[in-house]
């Protein structure tokens, strides 16, 4: 019976936290749409959630087309397949890695950041208090949010494309001797805009991944201070795996 | 419910029962907020004394009965038409609640630039106008954090007086302060009531401010409202409740 008891409970909570996500982004879809958006806010989003994020995108980024340079250049020499390195680089990160790192990183830093702002705004009664002022906190907070990671996170995603790239560009030219135009020629012949678009439509799905799970793990924070940490840390984890489950269906859906 | 001279009502409570999980709040509460007058509600800690303010906002529903605003049942209401609702009404959080990224200034004039058409110009003047009401005319560009315990409160009182409501909820406006500063609270919840000539709901457990400024006290024991009448007496009772309570005894019907 108790087996039945928490498997009912983990079956409700589940609905119920399900449905209240989806409550609230269509909600926040309903002001978007209706153009009731705070603009002056939502830029300072943009600049505190996307421009801030950009040093942390750019060495993930960095390191990750080095590192896929490195691992495919010694191989590729070895085999005399030298002219495919950049394109395996380019291929790999605008489908695949730019979009979900690049997700996965603004998640840790940003998802948590929303999901402590509002929790702490939850303790301290001022969710309360904008509702008894009337203003409704989707509109007031999370849209601002919202819209900011929708604009952010795309131009973020072209970002870490470009200096992964870049890096395994340089990797590949220091450590296997492979020329710039030989890359670069590599690249141009194995991506084209479809997957560099394709890969942007994954980051607009990820960014509401990210601002949605943050707001709402924020707006349902509950216990003071340790439920902001919890809800702070519910709020990277979830995102992750959603981002993560949602990239493999996206990769389906777009590129199978 | 005891009542006498029960003049015309601003808002009413009537029959209500909430719960929160198995903790039972409120049962069968019952009151009346005269217009126009300073209605105290007195009782213990966890009582359910800012339910009942959080109830005539709209903020809460109760399990069962009806709240009533200017003779309009809110418990059927859709949010956009509590909106409406909450424009007659400002709740001030007992700790004021003000939203930590802004200014003192910019929390008076967040409900104007929310809900009116105000000028820029017109909206200073009248933020000006509300910290001048009560007294904190030099905290406009300070943060919340700058300001002690009393001056926050303060401000909260400005927040929910600027837009000149005709019901003001004071969720305990003295509690934690020292005896100086209380007074200073207590002259200013009277001086906004003729100031804004409206109404005003005081949770306090201050008994000395409570009867320098209540036209009438209810006292909330066990869920319901089990004394109401004007301050005087209530002061006179001879209900036991209500004289352990006034007393303070240790020994009486209250159990401890």
């Amino acid at each position: 019976m108790r087996v039945l008891d928490r498997f009912g409970r983990a079956t409700i909570g589940f609905f119920e936290y399900a449905g209240g996500l989806t409550l609230l982004s269509v909600e926040s879809l309903g002001f978007m749409a209706r153009l009731r958006v705070r603009v002056a806010e939502t830029l300072s989003q943009c600049a505190l959630l996307g421009v801030h994020s950009v040093v942390i995108v750019m060495l993930t980024s960095l390191f990750t087309g080095m590192v896929i340079s490195l691992e495919s250049a010694q191989q590729a020499v070895a085999y005399g397949f030298a002219n495919i390195v950049g394109g395996a680089v380019a291929y790999t990160v605008t489908r695949e890695l730019g979009p979900m790192l690049t997700a996965v990183v603004v998640a840790g830093r940003v998802g948590s950041a929303i999901a402590a702002e509002l929790g702490s705004m939850v303790v301290t009664e001022q969710i309360e208090a904008l509702r008894s002022m009337g203003l409704e906190p989707a509109r007031f907070l999370v849209v601002p949010r919202f819209a900011g990671l929708l604009l952010m996170l795309p131009l973020l995603t072209v970002f870490a494309d470009v200096i992964s790239i870049v890096g395994g560009m340089w990797v590949a030219q220091a450590y296997a001797h492979i020329p710039y135009d030989q890359y670069i020629a590599s690249v141009r012949q194995s991506i084209d805009f479809t997957d560099v678009i394709k890969g942007l439509l994954k980051s607009f799905v990820f960014a509401a991944i990210i601002a949605m799970v943050g707001a709402y793990q924020g707006l349902s924070t509950r216990g003071g201070a340790a439920g902001v940490g919890r809800a702070t840390t519910g709020a990277v984890v979830l995102a992750i795996i959603l981002i993560f489950i949602s990239n493999f269906v996206l990769s389906f859906l777009l590129f199978s | 419910m005891q009542t006498s001279e029960v003049s015309k009502p601003i808002a009413r409570i009537d029959d209500v029962a909430l719960s929160f999980g198995d903790r039972v709040v409120l049962k069968n509460c019952n009151l009346d907020i005269v217009e126009g007058a300073i209605t105290c509600i007195i009782g213990l800690t966890g009582a359910g004394k800012s339910t009942i303010l959080r109830l005539l906002d709209g903020l809460l529903l109760p399990d069962s009965g009806h709240v009533y605003v200017r003779g309009q049942d809110i418990c059927h209401m859709s949010e956009e038409q509590l909106n409406v609702v909450r424009k007659k009404i400002s709740l001030s959080f007992q700790f004021s609640a003000l939203l930590d990224s802004l200014t003192v200034g910019e929390n008076v004039a967040l409900p104007l630039r929310e809900h009116t058409r105000l000028s820029e110009a017109e909206i200073r003047r009248a933020v000006a106008d509300a910290l001048e009401s009560v007294g904190l005319t030099s905290a406009y560009d300070n943060l919340p954090a700058e300001l002690s315990g009393g001056m926050l409160k303060r401000a909260g009182f400005a927040r929910a007086i600027v837009t000149g409501p005709e019901l003001v909820l004071y969720d305990e406006p003295t509690t934690g302060l020292d005896p100086i500063v209380t007074n200073l609270i207590t002259d200013t919840i009277l001086r906004l009531r003729e100031k804004l000539k409206g109404t005003a709901v005081v949770i306090s457990h201050d008994l000395p401010s409570i009867f320098a400024m209540a036209d009438y006290v209810a006292m909330l024991f066990e869920g319901a409202i089990i004394a109401y009448d004007t301050a005087e007496r209530i002061r006179q009772s001879t209900n036991p409740i209500v004289v352990q309570f006034l007393e303070g005894a240790e020994v009486g019907p209250i159990p401890i």
